[in-house]
């Protein structure tokens, strides 16, 4: 049995299709990089340099009444290491990789069932979607504890029809913040994944149904797998983006249900801790960034 | 073996109509193509056949079982799409095994049949390799092998070989045929190219206008097309606006003896008189005869085995295969006769 491997046609012809004059070494001269600069100066200002400072922060002392000076002491992260924050950390990953997870189970049938319907009606839920990413996570969250409450909220139409007994209190609790997460998360995971559902040829699922898949299996088999990349990436961007998330915690969550994004608030805003919260963050983004290469990985992995 | 029947199939959209009143029989083993220029309805026809389309009216009918209510997974049909639509997530002997598996036929079982498929359609040892590693060709044969594993009651083939360079075409019409026979599965080709349908069909099903307009074996429709639509729509054809008189034509003023007139047409009614290139001949001297035209050379040209030659005849261009080698060269300009001869000269209703 032959294994030769050779290597993928769309990675070889990069080369080839690059313009003869820009072959080998990159643009020359000042112009031809001008496009480029303006990008890289906004990227410059307004992300290398504050997490520059907020890096540097991570090593200052803190004096107490809420100033800190310039310094390089490990204490910050060190106090890091205690059960309380790290405890945090590993309940704010959990959280943010559950929510992901139940957001992109949700919104892939929902976006693939959209790719197939009229334009008309496709049309109507994306500018729906797109009003709902215009509320607030205030309002989101705000609204969502008056619902779940047990003073006004949904509990109370079931006792009116006569499904519970009485009203109960579903919020504060874990399903209550996995909801809201996934409620405002929702419209981002259908927006990302629509461009390669529709871009999905429906001749590779109508294969797979006159070879014998129900509508179900030719999902589970053939839509899903060949949108693998895309599901990636969208469960990473609801993994990060929940991650920041610091209002639904509090307004949904006991304390117990903290994500380390409130104790970066509490640390910075009420303590007034700067160079401790500084470390809290990057700290965290060093671990969602490790967990995310470690996802990239995996999933490369899985492709060869 | 199976056989299928459509009564009274159509299908619209809307308003829009795609497929007019089709009753069809595709005998058991046979291989019946749809042949039509795009737009006429053939792929609308062979997806309502596969249950990738409901029918507006009418049934689909396989070994006497009306199947039109069965979703196209539950009908056990074969299919080959004109993109192929290979899983790109699957490596080759996945992609054939595919049907296989969504059956819950075992892994070993799985193994023997994809080796058993890769050496029918002569590709063996490929079943590790990414499908992306494949030629065109070789990537056709495996759509097609996908399409077998399961023994497919009906092999659906949707222009399978547009994608394919023309040598290459060629060489996979004639393999497919062969498989098709040695496999005696009854199979449906739809495409738009006539030569595939000559060499692979044993019925061609002439389809335009949303509608069925001929069927027939291939020398059938090319000898006696139906209508003037078959006639231009097959082969290259001389279709001269004539009047019906006595017991032929008039055209351009002058008598056509024809060898029969279809019933239906009085005198003087507006008939359509086709003569095929290779059946006209060029005679360079002025020989007065029956069914003798004279006409004015417009344009030559060589195409290899034959001069072919474009005269005026009147306002009407005609176009003759007729000119050997051996005979004398004419040239743009020259005033030469054209012969019908009668048993060559068709008549349809115009």
């Amino acid at each position: 049995m032959t294994t030769t491997r050779e290597p993928q046609p769309t990675m070889t012809s990069a080369a080839a299709v690059l313009p003869p004059d820009a072959a080998g070494d990159g643009p020359r001269g000042l112009r031809q990089h001008l496009p480029v600069l303006y990008p890289a100066a906004m990227l410059l200002v307004f992300f290398v340099v504050p997490f520059g400072i907020m890096l540097a922060f991570s090593f200052f002392h803190r004096v107490q009444g809420g100033f800190y000076e310039p310094a390089f002491e490990l204490d910050n992260y060190a106090r890091f290491l205690t059960p309380l924050f790290v405890s945090a950390l590993g309940f704010s990953i959990l959280l943010c990789g559950l929510a992901a997870t139940v957001c992109v189970a949700l919104a892939l049938p929902f976006t693939w069932l959209l790719g197939r319907s009229s334009v008309r009606v496709q049309t109507a839920w994306l500018v729906f979607i797109l009003s709902v990413l215009s509320l607030s996570e205030v309002i989101v969250g705000f609204s969502w504890s008056v619902l779940l409450s047990r003073s006004a909220g949904v509990s109370n139409l079931l006792v009116a029809l006569g499904l519970a007994a009485e009203p109960a209190a579903w919020s504060p609790s874990f399903p209550a913040l996995l909801m809201g997460l996934c409620y405002v998360s929702l419209p981002y995971a259908v927006l990302v994944l629509y461009p390669s559902v529709v871009r999905l040829p429906s001749e590779i699922t109508e294969a797979a149904r006159t070879l014998g898949a129900s509508p179900v299996r030719t999902f589970l088999t053939v839509v899903v797998p060949s949108l693998r990349r895309a599901v990636v990436a969208t469960l990473i961007l609801v993994f990060v983006f929940t991650l920041g998330s610091y209002l639904l915690p509090q307004l949904l969550g006991q304390p117990q249900h903290w994500t380390l994004s409130v104790l970066i608030t509490d640390q910075a805003v009420y303590q007034s801790n700067v160079p401790f919260a500084a470390a809290i963050a990057v700290f965290l983004m060093l671990v969602s960034l490790g967990l995310i290469g470690i996802t990239l990985l995996l999933s490369e992995r899985g492709r060869a | 073996m199976h056989d299928l029947r459509l009564e009274g199939v159509a299908k619209t959209y809307g308003t829009v109509l795609a497929v007019e009143q089709v009753d069809l029989h595709v005998r058991a083993g046979e291989l019946v193509c749809f042949l039509g220029p795009s737009g006429c309805g053939k792929t609308t026809l062979l997806r309502i056949v596969a249950g990738l389309e409901t029918p507006s009216a009418g049934r689909v009918v396989v070994d006497g079982r009306d199947i039109t209510p069965l979703p196209s997974h539950r009908r056990e049909f074969g299919m080959v799409f004109q993109s192929l639509a290979l899983f790109g997530h699957l490596g080759v002997g996945e992609n054939i095994a595919y049907p296989l598996r969504i059956r819950g036929v075992p892994a070993e079982r799985r193994r023997a049949r994809v080796e058993e498929l890769l050496a029918l359609v002569r590709l063996p040892g490929v079943a590790d390799r990414r499908v992306t590693q494949l030629s065109g060709g070789q990537r056709q044969r495996i759509a097609i092998a996908r399409a077998l594993a399961m023994d497919p009651k009906l092999l659906l083939l949707d222009e399978p070989l547009s994608a394919l360079d023309a040598k290459l075409r060629e060489a996979m019409q004639i393999e497919l045929r062969l498989l098709q026979q040695r496999l005696g599965i009854t199979t449906i080709l739809v495409t738009h190219d006539q030569r595939e349908a000559m060499t692979m069909a044993d019925r061609i099903v002439v389809m335009g206008n949303h509608r069925i307009q001929q069927v027939g074996t291939p020398l059938e429709i090319y000898r006696r097309p139906a209508n003037t639509f078959v006639a231009d729509f097959i082969g290259t054809s001389n279709l001269l606006p004539a009047r019906v008189a006595g017991t032929g034509v008039r055209f351009a003023g002058h008598p056509i003896a024809v060898a029969a007139l279809p019933p239906g047409l009085s005198e003087g009614a507006e008939a359509t008189l086709l003569v095929r290139p290779e059946e006209l001949h060029v005679l360079p001297a002025a020989a007065p005869g029956p069914n003798r035209l004279p006409a004015t050379v417009a344009f030559v040209r060589d195409v290899g085995s034959l001069v072919e030659v474009h005269v005026d005849c009147g306002d009407t261009r005609l176009v003759t295969a007729g000119l050997r080698k051996d005979q004398p060269a004419v040239a743009p300009g020259d005033t030469v006769q054209v012969n019908l001869p009668p048993e060559a000269c068709l008549v349809l209703a115009a």
